[in-house]
């Protein structure tokens, strides 16, 4: 059956044609939102005057961004909060990847799945169940804790102090499976003849790790810490959910992502929220680029 | 009204399961009356409650409008206001009618998004004197234009375990004389029965801030934007607080929590601060099981405060074709003697209309107070309350003196260190 010409699409239009879907959502929820928020940034808008209550503020905006204190307490809650949950993810990853990939044979898509899990479950459905286990006197945590080592109770979520390690925990928790399968694929690369090589050498399974596993997964490490590097620093539903998006005592919780969204939806105040988004993505381009110098390989090195 | 837990936002903590509490029984959306086929359709936005109020008017609308469906479009507190901010700021799906909680009726009344509903074709002025006079003037912005229309009031009350006041040797009354005598009790409580006086001590500073404003002056900021939260308005509620603190009077728990619900409960607070909607709260469900045991009384010191009470609103730029309908629909709601009484039997809306509150049903006593005749005190002291200034920044005032006085109450804090420090906070943002 042949179309008439008119349905016909011409070879010269089809691959337009067949990557516009998603040019067409890249604009709507990605470009445009990106370049209004540039736009905002140099605004003062009162929001619910409607658009036309917006005016130029030149760089009035970025200049409250950077003498507001809380803008910074944000910024140091999250570089607190992004070390705390990150470095342990990798450390607990590594490790456990080289084990799994060792120890497990038929077993291992099994046991994997099973650290994976978190990072499929909804953020929701997790805040919400640890917001049940972290109850202060009702909660299993504190009831275990009490149990096997006799401690007091503690106010895991209403105290400044113990909010940020019990967010630190559940981000642990949730990323260090996700890492773990990406370390775990880059260790199937490596050539088993290596390993045995090694062995034949007299080499430990420790010495086989550090000069064989870990050079040989070097760029999945990358990846995987620039993955954390930038998630770390956008961390926004733990602690939003966790203290029912205001930011918990003392504003301990409150990242910079989650100081964003309040300046704009709580406080009012798009222009401001947008130029703190912008410096934000600074923050966030410049720690990514520190990485990359980090992991660059040098110079006649591998 | 009860869903709007008061211009005290920050004392929620969002729980999720008071929402699911909330929401659970409630229908998402309202379908037009079945008997009429509606040409056109007026539709409503609201949260919890307010959406069930306006979908017990259905059947009084379709008398009046059989040509015209009422679709109450309903969401989650947050979500509501969070949703009517974007439809503002864009101009895009607009309700006819917006439900609009206290708090947020100051925060949008100067932004221009909503109507002037002094304007000729409205003209609410003409009756001004039939509405609690603080309820009124709450909804007029800078310019001197009514923003909204209050449907229904939170008068601020101190609910007391009668119980557990008995066993230490107190009645209601000798706690009301003053805030230094509400914490002097609350350490013969804390001696006799164990029970902790308060949820939590953010309550206590919460309404103390509140005493003694007068008429249109601001709880943060003055009329010119100056910051007043270094003042000894504040200084004292951050004193009587930490003195109720560091006598073990509060439970530490986050106000709406599972924790805060559970020791209602357990019968381990012996009162609690808040709006008359409360009284509602506590019986439906955060403890039915303690069903008269508690007692209602005036806020201590002659204290007068709102906490909430839910307005409506027509957005400027709603569909033109409806703002006549849209009126008349509020003025049912709000004028019409008895949908305001509908609204206080069915979900315990205390009125805003004058004439609604001489009805006998005000003087029914109420089996979860013991059998006290609390709406007389209620009614009382919504004649006591004025009109607070809200400035634009209100928001953000209240989470940094909150989060101020978290600092002196956990870590010691010297209370004038902290309160500059907030006021410093808010010098940076009071002309933004």
């Amino acid at each position: 059956m042949r179309l008439p010409p008119l349905l016909r699409l011409s070879p010269k239009w089809a691959p337009y044609v067949f990557i516009s879907p998603f040019l067409i959502l890249f604009g709507v929820f990605g470009v445009f939102p990106l370049c209004f928020s540039l736009y905002l940034a140099f605004q003062s808008w009162e929001p619910t005057g409607g658009l036309r209550a917006m005016e130029y503020v030149g760089l009035a905006n970025f200049a409250f961004a950077l003498k507001d204190d809380w803008f910074w307490m944000s910024l140091r809650n999250t570089l607190w909060l992004a070390i705390a949950s990150g470095v342990p993810q990798h450390l607990v990853a590594l490790p456990l990847a080289a084990f799994i990939h060792a120890a497990f044979k038929r077993l291992r898509d099994g046991v994997i799945a099973v650290y994976f899990l978190p990072y499929i479950t909804s953020t929701v459905a997790i805040a919400i169940m640890f917001y049940s286990l972290f109850s202060q006197d009702y909660g299993m945590i504190n009831a275990a804790l009490a149990q096997w080592f006799g401690l007091p109770h503690t106010d895991w979520l209403t105290s400044a102090a113990h909010i940020k390690p019990a967010i630190a925990f559940i981000v642990f928790w949730r990323y260090v499976g996700f890492n773990t399968v990406l370390y775990l694929a880059a260790m199937q690369t490596i050539p088993g003849e290596l390993y045995e090589a090694a062995t034949l050498d007299g080499a430990s399974r420790l010495r086989q790790f550090l000069h064989i596993t870990l050079p040989g997964i070097r760029p999945m490490i990358f990846f995987g810490v620039t993955l954390s590097v930038i998630g770390g620093l956008q961390l926004f539903e733990e602690p939003f959910i966790l203290t029912g998006g205001k930011g918990g005592p003392q504003q301990a919780a409150m990242t910079s992502a989650v100081y964003l969204f309040r300046e704009a939806f709580d406080f009012n105040d798009f222009g401001g929220a947008s130029a703190m988004s912008w410096l934000l993505f600074l923050v966030v381009a410049l720690l990514t680029w520190i990485t990359n110098l980090a992991f660059r390989t040098r110079r006649g090195a591998a | 009204m009860s869903a709007g837990a008061g211009t005290m936002r920050g004392v929620r903590s969002g729980s999720p399961t008071r929402r699911a509490v909330l929401a659970a029984g409630l229908g998402v959306t309202l379908a037009p009356p079945l008997r009429a086929r509606p040409s056109r359709t007026l539709t409503v936005a609201a949260f919890p409650l307010v959406d069930q109020i306006v979908k017990d008017a259905a059947p009084a609308w379709a008398q009046r409008h059989p040509d015209v469906g009422l679709n109450a479009v309903m969401r989650q507190y947050d979500d509501h206001h969070t949703a009517m901010t974007t439809a503002l700021s864009t101009s895009v799906y607009l309700p006819d009618v917006m439900a609009l909680e206290s708090s947020f009726v100051g925060k949008f009344s100067n932004g221009g998004g909503l109507s002037d509903l002094l304007q000729p074709r409205y003209d609410i002025g003409r009756h001004r004197a039939r509405f609690v006079a603080y309820a009124y003037d709450q909804a007029i912005n800078r310019k001197g234009q009514v923003v909204a229309a209050p449907t229904d009031i939170g008068p601020g009350t101190m609910l007391c375990r009668a119980d557990l006041l008995e066993r230490a040797g107190l009645a209601e009354a000798d706690l009301q004389p003053s805030w230094d005598a509400y914490v002097d009790g609350g350490i013969r409580i804390r001696k006799a029965t164990g029970a902790h006086l308060i949820g939590n001590v953010k309550t206590l500073k919460d309404i103390m801030i509140r005493s003694g404003l007068k008429p249109g002056q601001g709880l943060y900021f003055d009329s010119d934007s100056n910051v007043l939260v270094d003042t000894p308005r504040f200084h004292r509620a951050f004193e009587l607080a930490l003195r109720a603190r560091r006598n073990g009077l509060d439970g530490r728990l986050a106000t709406w929590s599972n924790e805060w619900a559970e020791a209602f409960r357990r019968g381990v607070t012996a009162t609690e601060l808040g709006g008359s909607w409360m009284v509602g709260q506590m019986a439906n469900w955060v403890a039915p099981g303690t069903k008269g045991l508690w007692r209602a009384a005036q806020l201590p010191e002659g204290t007068f405060v709102s906490y909430g009470g839910t307005y409506y609103a027509i957005p400027r730029d709603s569909n033109p074709e409806n703002k006549a309908l849209a009126w008349e629909l509020i003025e049912m709601m709000t004028l019409d003697r008895d949908r305001q009484l509908a609204a206080l039997k069915t979900q315990d809306a205390f009125p805003a209309l004058l004439a609604a509150q001489d009805d006998p049903f005000i003087e029914q006593p109420l089996p979860f107070l013991g059998g006290e005749r609390a709406r007389l005190l209620w009614r009382e002291a919504a004649r006591h309350i004025s009109a607070t200034a809200v400035h634009k920044q209100s928001n953000f005032a209240e989470d940094a003196v909150n989060a101020e006085l978290d600092n002196v109450l956990d870590d010691g804090k010297d209370i004038r260190q902290a309160l500059a420090d907030a006021a410093r906070l808010l010098e940076l943002r009071a002309r933004r």
